[in-house]
């Protein structure tokens, strides 16, 4: 089976943010595998393992992104694609990132793909079901469970708490919930292993595309920060004082009740 | 420059959801005088629902009602509404950040080779260009965006944006339209329902919620009826989840259900970033933490350090004191 993975870079969860020159401060901040991304990783490799085949992680961004692949690989993948476009192109938005995604499984022929449900840090959920329409293949998103036999899939989605069980055929794209396994840690082995994995360097020309191609359509005119919060009151004294005080500063300067 | 807007509505057991009518005060925002259209898929007799997106400010709406549109499925939403879409020619879409929204936007944008917003908390007008706002690195920041090529499509945060005044003199058309569902990839063999009682967690304005630290599923009744009192609901962070104390259909955050209420209770909440995403823009946040150390209480607007066993029901008494005496 040929399994692929959409995997972004993302500024690590506990990450504080600040923003210097109307940019978010990216200047010694951690990055890590968006963890949706993580349950992909993992969910492909399990499916590899039963039903034989290749895993290939693809990932859009810059050189540094090689580390989040290299990770990627040490849990299991067997191979990664580094889709660098830091010579070519300043501005993207999702549209440009499914664009560049639809080029590249052009001749691909994937059988699955595997997303996350969302990434932590632009948030828009767009890019699975956005590039499985741009492939016309049937798309499941926010998966907690799947299973596959022969061409027919067998998933269970979170629905906002609800559990939906549907049956869908391969090819496939699906996008990944928590809830879906416990992403494996990369062994030591396993790390060794990832060092000597192919890891395959695209840009956009050599998907035969151009700068006017892959234009956004969607532009960021500012960045900010939430106002800060004021410190919160922590109450003190007798805990039933503490709660008449609580219901009173809600009623009269919270004004919620 | 006015615009024609499509708002896509939800309908849930029967009814309207809320961030329907949200979509269509921001389409009003957007069409800038122009035209809002709604649309809205489903079986049966739809005219009613139809009629209710009239009084809340749309012109017209199309309804959609087709046994193969029952429940949701992203290949025969999709395929109805476009065609509403090749009809009409709007020049703007707005819909719910739901999780049908969520699945099935994106797809629209896509086949139309359009730019999305996806979960937009405002949206204005300023100087001829359509600003939306959305939280982004879960909540830590926002950005303001704009679309600058084509259809202004986005989606909507729910208890974000308030909807118009409801005004039954309003009227508009209300069209059944006929549409052929064919090539449904994806069949639905079962939906196990989880959700409590209909009330719509992203639409409180007040919600209890709980975590770890209630320990049981016991552990939310008093949680439970402290809602009650406040005509609130109750929410549940992954750990409370996770614990099985109660069903996910209750998780707030990244994961879960993500929450704007006028009001939000943590108790025995420790405050993870993942769940803070889910509920750091209520307007009033109360924590009730036994640890003093919890990172709740660095979003909270209030805090009590205690029990949550001693304190919620102590809330419970109070609340219900200051009803009787008021
Ligand atoms: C050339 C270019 C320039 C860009 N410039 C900027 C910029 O200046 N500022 C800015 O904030 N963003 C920029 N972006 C990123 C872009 O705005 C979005 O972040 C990106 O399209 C992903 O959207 P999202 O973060 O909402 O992901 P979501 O749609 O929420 O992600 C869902 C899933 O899609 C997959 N996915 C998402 N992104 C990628 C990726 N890059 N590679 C592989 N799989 C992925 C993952 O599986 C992920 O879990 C740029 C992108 C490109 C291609
Ligand atoms: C990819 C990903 C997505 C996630 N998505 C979500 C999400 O959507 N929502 C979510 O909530 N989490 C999410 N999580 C999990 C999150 O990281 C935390 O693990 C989770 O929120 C912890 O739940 P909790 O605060 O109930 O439990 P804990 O962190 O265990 O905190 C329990 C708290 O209860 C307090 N306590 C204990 N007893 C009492 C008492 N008697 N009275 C008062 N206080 C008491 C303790 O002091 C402690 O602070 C996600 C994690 C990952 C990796």
């Amino acid at each position: 089976m040929n399994i692929f993975v959409l995997l972004k870079r993302t500024f690590d969860t506990e990450e504080k943010i600040a923003i210097n020159n109307g940019r978010i401060e990216d200047d010694g901040a951690e990055y890590i595998i968006n963890p949706y991304d993580e349950y992909a990783v993992e969910e492909a490799i399990n499916i590899r393992d039963e039903h034989g085949g290749e895993v290939t992680v693809v990932t859009i961004g810059d050189e540094d992104a090689e580390k989040q692949l290299r990770t990627a690989l040490a849990m299991g993948a067997d191979q990664a694609v580094l889709i660098n476009t830091e010579d070519d192109l300043e501005e993207g938005d999702q549209f440009t990132t499914v664009k560049i995604l639809e080029a590249f499984f052009d001749d691909r022929e994937a059988d699955i793909i595997l997303a996350g449900n969302v990434a932590i840090d632009e948030a828009s959920g767009q890019v699975g079901p956005r590039l499985a329409e741009r492939l016309n293949m049937s798309c499941v998103t926010t998966i907690t469970s799947i299973t596959i036999d022969g061409d027919t899939a067998n998933i269970e989605r979170d629905v906002e708490g609800d559990v939906e069980k549907v049956e869908t055929s391969l090819p496939l794209l699906v996008t990944c919930q928590q809830g879906l396994n416990e992403p494996r840690y990369p062994s030591l082995p396993g790390i060794m292993k990832a060092k000597k994995k192919p890891l395959e360097e695209l840009e956009i020309d050599d998907l035969d595309l151009e700068e006017d191609d892959v234009e956004p359509k969607t532009k960021t005119i500012e960045i900010f920060l939430p106002p800060e919060k004021q410190a919160g009151k922590v109450l003190e004294g007798e805990m039933d004082d503490q709660v008449k005080e609580l219901v009173s500063l809600l009623k009269t300067e919270a004004k919620v009740l | 420059m006015s615009k024609k807007v499509l708002v896509i509505g939800e309908a849930r057991e029967g009814s309207l959801r809320n961030v329907t009518f949200e979509a269509i005060a921001a389409a009003n925002i957007v069409s800038d005088g122009g035209e809002v259209v709604g649309v809205l898929c489903g079986s049966g007799d739809l005219e009613p629902l139809g009629q209710e997106m009239v009084y809340y400010g749309a012109e017209k709406v199309v309804t959609i009602s087709n046994e193969e549109l029952k429940t949701y499925t992203s290949d025969g939403y999709s395929q109805a509404i476009q065609e509403v879409i090749d009809e009409e020619s709007p020049e703007g879409i707005i819909m719910g950040h739901t999780a049908i929204g969520k699945d099935l936007t994106p797809k629209l944008a896509s086949r139309l080779e359009s730019g999305l917003i996806s979960d937009a908390t405002e949206v204005v007008a300023e100087g001829g260009n359509i600003v939306f706002t959305r939280p982004i690195f879960s909540g830590k920041a926002f950005e303001k965006k704009q679309i600058t090529d084509g259809l202004v499509f986005a989606t909507i945060r729910p208890n974000n944006i308030p909807a118009l005044e409801r005004d039954d003199s309003l009227s508009g058309q209300v069209v059944a339209k006929d549409v052929t569902i064919s090539n449904i990839r994806t069949i639905i063999k079962d939906v196990i329902r989880k959700s409590s009682d209909g009330v719509d967690l992203s639409e409180a304005k007040v919600i209890v919620a709980g975590g770890r630290g209630v320990k049981s599923a016991e552990g939310f009744e008093p949680l439970t009826e402290l809602a009650d009192v406040l005509g609130g609901t109750v929410g549940a962070s992954r750990g409370a989840c996770d614990a099985g104390y109660c069903d996910y259909s209750l998780q707030i955050g990244q994961t879960g259900k993500v929450v704007t209420p006028d009001l939000y209770i943590a108790c025995g909440i420790s405050g993870a970033i993942q769940h803070l995403a889910g509920m750091s823009n209520s307007k009033i946040i109360v924590a009730v933490n036994k640890d003093p150390e919890a990172n709740i209480f660095n979003v909270a607007d209030y805090g009590i350090v205690g029990d949550l066993f001693d304190v919620v029901p102590k809330l419970i008494e109070e609340i219900k004191a200051m009803k009787v005496n008021a």
